[in-house]
């Protein structure tokens, strides 16, 4: 006689430590092997859309700081880009190279992250994850440097960035840019090969690229399923088109190859850096603006290559102080889109690494 | 560079192939009638030439006198894009098409509008809140909640 089995379900999270934030996945399961998968999100949800309309454009920046709070800068960069676009004001020359080179140096501290907080979750317990800090500090000071914070930095401005960089600044970036390669090989010696990576990472969580493309995914997680698609390429913005660099892209679109992309992202983030270091122009770093900003009656929608996805700002203007309406195309709340599909017929075990290898940050999933 | 195809050239293809689908359009974008989203949308993802395999964001707007849900399609292959909107103008009732048909990233983000708009969308195959809690009063990025 066969035994009765009945579906089981499951809650992971809301507080859970691979859930990285508040995110709760309501999991139903067969045995081991997930067979539903429904996402609850909204624990740390805030309102920014609806606070911003209440501030002026420029107060509105730091609310950016707090969406994904592992890359400030890069969202500040998207939110000033927009606004900009709307007034129709232009940045001087400088200060769009430092706005480069601050979006790339987040570019490299957030992947640290993403990276590290990834292989805890395959079960390299802490070990990996501080080798990144480590690096992700030297970041973290270069930052504190132009800015005095290091995490919310509130460093762009409309028609600018708030502080020029201090003389010390550009040879810690200097030391930096040549250490970090090195670094990057070692984390390669280490995981790259590592067996235990490779029998836990390489064909799980597969995403075929004709469905990362229809669920919208972006950034690593759609580049890791084989589409060459970044805005810094396909939409250059700022500086880009002067720089030369490649886009990494997966074969498969497993939990490997979301992880192999973050780390050649890193080595071409490191690339752009030194050649904006060699071509940064002297100047002004920011354009007289109005104190009390108020744009032409219309609408816009800018976007950035952020380092989780395409962050998009949609602002529409009433010709007040203030943004009439202010959305924020939040990268991973879409990419947590694919996160069903990829995980149903997999192992508890294995969905944990799958969650991880999207890398999220709850605070903009929820806003 | 992404190009920014022109909306009224597609409005004109547009009203040629379903016509009256079309409420006005300038060179940046076009508003279309709700009832003919869905059609109108199908159109411009399969049609050799449009292809707008990909729908990069949606979002709605409150405007008091209506609701306008804006859709910002791009299309990878080609690399170009288009900005496609439609308007609801029952407040208390305001519904319009799901994409998540055509477009499956389309999902959570139709859910959130519904969740803080108010605004539902037809076809969806799990509309409920997103960020809030089921039973929140009221829907918070409308302009007349306070």
């Amino acid at each position: 006689m066969a035994i009765k089995t009945e579906p089981f379900v499951i809650n992971i999270g809301p507080v859970h430590p691979s859930t990285h934030g508040v995110f709760r996945m309501r999991a139903t399961l067969d045995g081991e092997v997930v067979i539903d998968l429904e996402l609850v999100i909204g624990y740390l949800h805030r309102g920014i859309e609806k606070l911003a309309e209440g501030r002026t454009y420029t107060q509105n920046i730091p609310f950016t700081d707090r969406l994904d709070y592992l890359a400030s800068m890069s969202n500040n960069l998207a939110y000033v880009m927009a606004v900009e676009k709307l007034a129709g004001i232009s940045v001087p020359e400088r200060a769009e190279y430092l706005r480069v080179i601050m979006a790339e140096l987040q570019r490299i501290a957030s992947h640290l992250i993403g990276v590290g907080a990834f292989l805890n979750d395959c079960g390299a317990f802490m070990t990996p994850f501080l080798y990144m800090f480590r690096e992700r500090e030297k970041i973290l000071d270069l930052f504190e440097m132009v800015c005095g914070q290091r995490l919310t930095y509130n460093y762009m401005r409309i028609g600018g960035v708030s502080h020029d960089i201090p003389e010390e600044f550009l040879p810690a970036l200097d030391k930096f840019v040549r250490q970090m390669p090195g670094f990057i090989d070692e984390y390669d010696q280490l995981l790259a090969e590592n067996e235990i990576l490779l029998a836990r990472a390489k064909g799980v969580g597969i995403l075929p690229k004709e469905l990362a493309i229809n669920i919208s995914a972006s950034g690593p997680v759609l580049r890791g399923s084989s589409v060459k698609w970044d805005i810094r390429k396909a939409d250059p913005y700022s500086v880009y088109d002067r720089f030369q660099f490649d886009i990494p892209i997966g074969s498969v679109g497993d939990c490997y190859d979301r992880y192999w992309v973050k780390i050649q992202e890193m080595r071409q983030s490191v690339r752009i850096i030194k050649q904006a270091m060699e071509q940064l122009p002297s100047g002004e770093v920011l354009t007289e603006v109005p104190h009390l900003l108020h744009p032409p009656v219309g609408e816009v929608y800018g976007h950035i290559e952020a380092p989780k996805g395409e962050l998009g700002f949609y602002l529409v203007s009433d010709n007040s102080v203030a943004p009439y309406r202010f959305h924020v195309r939040a990268p991973t709340l879409i990419n947590l889109t694919a996160l069903r599909d990829m995980m149903i017929g997999w192992k508890v075990a294995d969905a944990i690494i799958i969650f991880g290898s999207i890398d999220i940050c709850l605070a903009e999933v929820d806003r | 560079m992404t190009v920014a195809l022109s909306a009224k050239e597609i409005a004109t293809k547009l009203e040629g192939q379903f016509p009256g689908s079309i409420i006005e359009s300038n060179q940046n974008n076009l508003v279309v009638k709700s009832e003919s989203l869905l059609e109108v949308a199908t159109f411009l993802k399969t049609t050799p030439g449009l292809d707008f395999d990909y729908l990069t964001s949606i979002t709605a707007v409150d405007y008091y006198d209506y609701f306008e849900v804006v859709y910002h399609l791009t299309s990878i292959k080609h690399n170009h894009s288009l900005v496609v909107k439609t308007r609801c103008y029952d407040r208390d009732n305001p519904s319009v098409p799901s994409v998540v048909s055509l477009w499956r990233g389309a999902d959570f983000q139709e859910r959130e509008i519904y969740d803080l708009m108010g605004i539902s969308f037809d076809g969806h195959p799990n509309l409920k809140r997103i960020f809030l809690w089921e039973g929140f009063q009221g829907h918070p990025l409308r302009k007349d909640y306070l």
